[in-house]
């Protein structure tokens, strides 16, 4: 299908004998946020790490804007987990170390020209000389937002990236996070274990089982409006549908279903897409086959 | 008000100080006439035997005799009486020029091993065995294949401090953190530019260890590897000045190489602290 940005075509990771998963396929769109939520173990992490460049799938490939990935590129970003930031530089050292990455022949002037945009943009004006030791965890998660987006990457990969936070900055991130992805239509691919982080920020949330041998048992296609607000998202008709219907598959269904699909056919390929609260006749062999 | 422990803590050095320096005159001071006799058999004797005074220099002799030397440190009256500042200049310049072949030579090799699983296990071997050898065993082979007793001293210190930068650095590189190395990856930065601004800035604290590890034990085989050699340096000097008998100058030469011993560790403590980052 043309709309598909990002192409993950059939791919598997295997150590050994053991295969953490194999016959993966996935497609997103541009501008989209994608969301993968799995247990600990079904190799979320290592998908995204495919993605990035960082590690390499056992078989299959990854198609990134007509291109089959062939290691890191500066047009992925990768916002890790324990944010990653280089001790020894400060906020705009670290910034500016990733836009000078990419355009090697600025000078001086314009590369901090360019790292102080995305400075501003996350909120860390004046924080600009401070090491990292000196920030709180969320002002260091800021700068590797910031970092990331500096590049301005085709897309945005970001590993658990508020995990490590506190309610309240990971609310405020996240709120920054859709804030930038919305207005410069980022596509991004983000992996997370809270399923109210996912119903919020995703379109659409992919739903991994348990590993080994775990595969993307269904699509959720967010129905939540586009312009949703965090104060008020909960108390949409549909939020506690989406929401019961992804607890129901992480408490239950991510261990069972295998046994739920046996004898039923599974096409690794067209993965069911669910819009859960909404009638299904009506929404579901539409979806199925716009995700095809 | 309990002063600082700064300042306790110097009352208490200097307590200890003042003891042993009091201790150190009451032992070696003169108890007085031991016996009759002849004035022109006591006056070839000395003081040691008509006082009872100890052979041993008391802090007053060698206070005297140190101030003696402060006063003018770079005299030079030919080959056996150098200035002991001189002697120390000598002593200095081979340890620096000594560890900055190290230096050169121990830091990209460190690279090498700390990025290459292959080269660290090929050379492992080698620094394994080369490494536990006495620096004073190279001496001869030195001075065989060298010619030339002043390198000779420079070859050894070269080689004594070698090692531990070596392999502080290889660890440093091969401990620095897979999630720095990821970021220069999806940057697309390469291997010089990696080299550079991730691994040297990110090994650095551990590398300036290795380097003060080195400069110490450089500084403790200079003053050996001097007596060997002879000629000049605070080594020979202290060995010289012990053939001249001068116990005095023994202690004094002691105790200057103390202090510059102190002083290189200083000046290495401080770069370590400037590459130090606080995480």
């Amino acid at each position: 299908m043309s709309d598909k940005f990002i192409s993950i075509e059939g791919i598997a990771k295997r150590y050994g004998t053991t295969t953490i998963f194999e016959d993966l396929w996935l497609g997103m769109r541009r501008g989209e946020l994608t969301c993968v939520i799995g247990h600990s173990g079904c190799g979320k992490t290592t998908v995204l790490n495919i993605l990035a460049g960082l590690d390499v799938p056992s078989d299959g490939a990854v198609i990134v804007d007509g291109k089959a990935i062939e290691g890191p590129s500066l047009d992925r970003a990768v916002i890790f987990q324990s944010h990653a930031l280089l001790p020894w530089r400060t906020v705009m050292g670290n910034v500016a170390y990733a836009v000078s990455s990419k355009w090697r022949r600025y000078t001086r002037a314009q590369i901090q020209a360019q790292a102080q945009i995305f400075i501003d943009l996350v909120g860390l004006t004046g924080a600009e000389g401070k090491r990292p030791s000196e920030l709180s965890g969320g002002m260091k998660q800021r700068v590797g937002i910031a970092r990331a987006l500096s590049i301005e990457p085709k897309i945005m990969l970001m590993d658990e990236p508020f995990s490590a936070l506190d309610a309240l900055t990971r609310g405020t991130l996240q709120d920054e996070v859709r804030r930038i992805c919305l207005t410069t239509g980022q596509t991004a691919f983000m992996i997370t274990h809270d399923v109210d982080e996912a119903i919020y920020l995703a379109d659409r949330i992919v739903l991994m089982t348990n590993g080994p041998g775990a595969r993307l048992a269904e699509i959720v296609d967010n129905p939540l409006p586009k312009d949703r607000a965090r104060a008020d998202v909960h108390r949409h008709p549909l939020y506690y549908a989406v929401r019961n219907h992804i607890i129901d598959f992480l408490v239950i269904r991510s261990k069972s279903f295998a046994a739920e699909m046996t004898g039923k056919p599974f096409d690794p390929r067209h993965v069911p897409v669910v819009r859960p609260g909404v009638i299904e006749n009506s929404s579901t062999p539409d979806a199925a086959a716009r995700v095809a | 008000m309990t002063p600082s422990l700064t300042l306790r803590a110097a009352l208490v050095s200097i307590l200890i100080f003042v003891t042993f320096i009091l201790a150190w005159h009451l032992a070696t001071r003169g108890i007085g006439a031991v016996q009759q006799m002849d004035p022109e058999y006591a006056k070839l004797m000395g003081v040691t035997a008509t006082q009872g005074k100890s052979a041993m220099p008391g802090p007053l002799d060698v206070g005297a005799k140190l101030w003696e030397h402060l006063r003018r440190p770079f005299y030079d009256n030919g080959p056996n009486d150098k200035g002991v500042g001189i002697q120390l200049a000598y002593s200095i310049a081979r340890v620096g020029i000594g560890y900055f072949l190290a230096v050169l030579v121990a830091i990209p090799v460190g690279f090498l091993i700390g990025m290459s699983p292959l080269m660290n296990k090929a050379l492992d071997p080698f620094i394994q065995i080369l490494k536990p050898i006495s620096p004073l065993a190279w001496m001869p082979l030195a001075l065989y294949t060298i010619k030339d007793s002043g390198r000779s001293a420079i070859f050894v210190i070269f080689i004594c401090s070698l090692w531990p930068m070596m392999i502080n650095t290889a660890f440093g590189v091969a401990a620095v953190r897979k999630e720095w190395l990821n970021v220069a990856r999806t940057l697309e930065v390469g291997t010089l530019r990696r080299a550079f601004t991730i691994i040297l800035p990110a090994a650095a604290p551990t590398i300036l260890t290795g380097m003060r590890i080195s400069i110490g034990i450089a500084w403790l085989v200079i003053v050996a590897a001097e007596m060997l050699v002879g000629g000049t340096g605070i080594g020979y000097f202290v060995w010289n000045e012990w053939n001249n008998l001068s116990i005095t100058n023994v202690i004094i030469a002691i105790i200057l190489i103390g202090i510059v011993g102190m002083l290189l560790d200083l000046i290495l403590a401080r770069a370590t602290r400037l590459v130090t980052f606080p995480e």
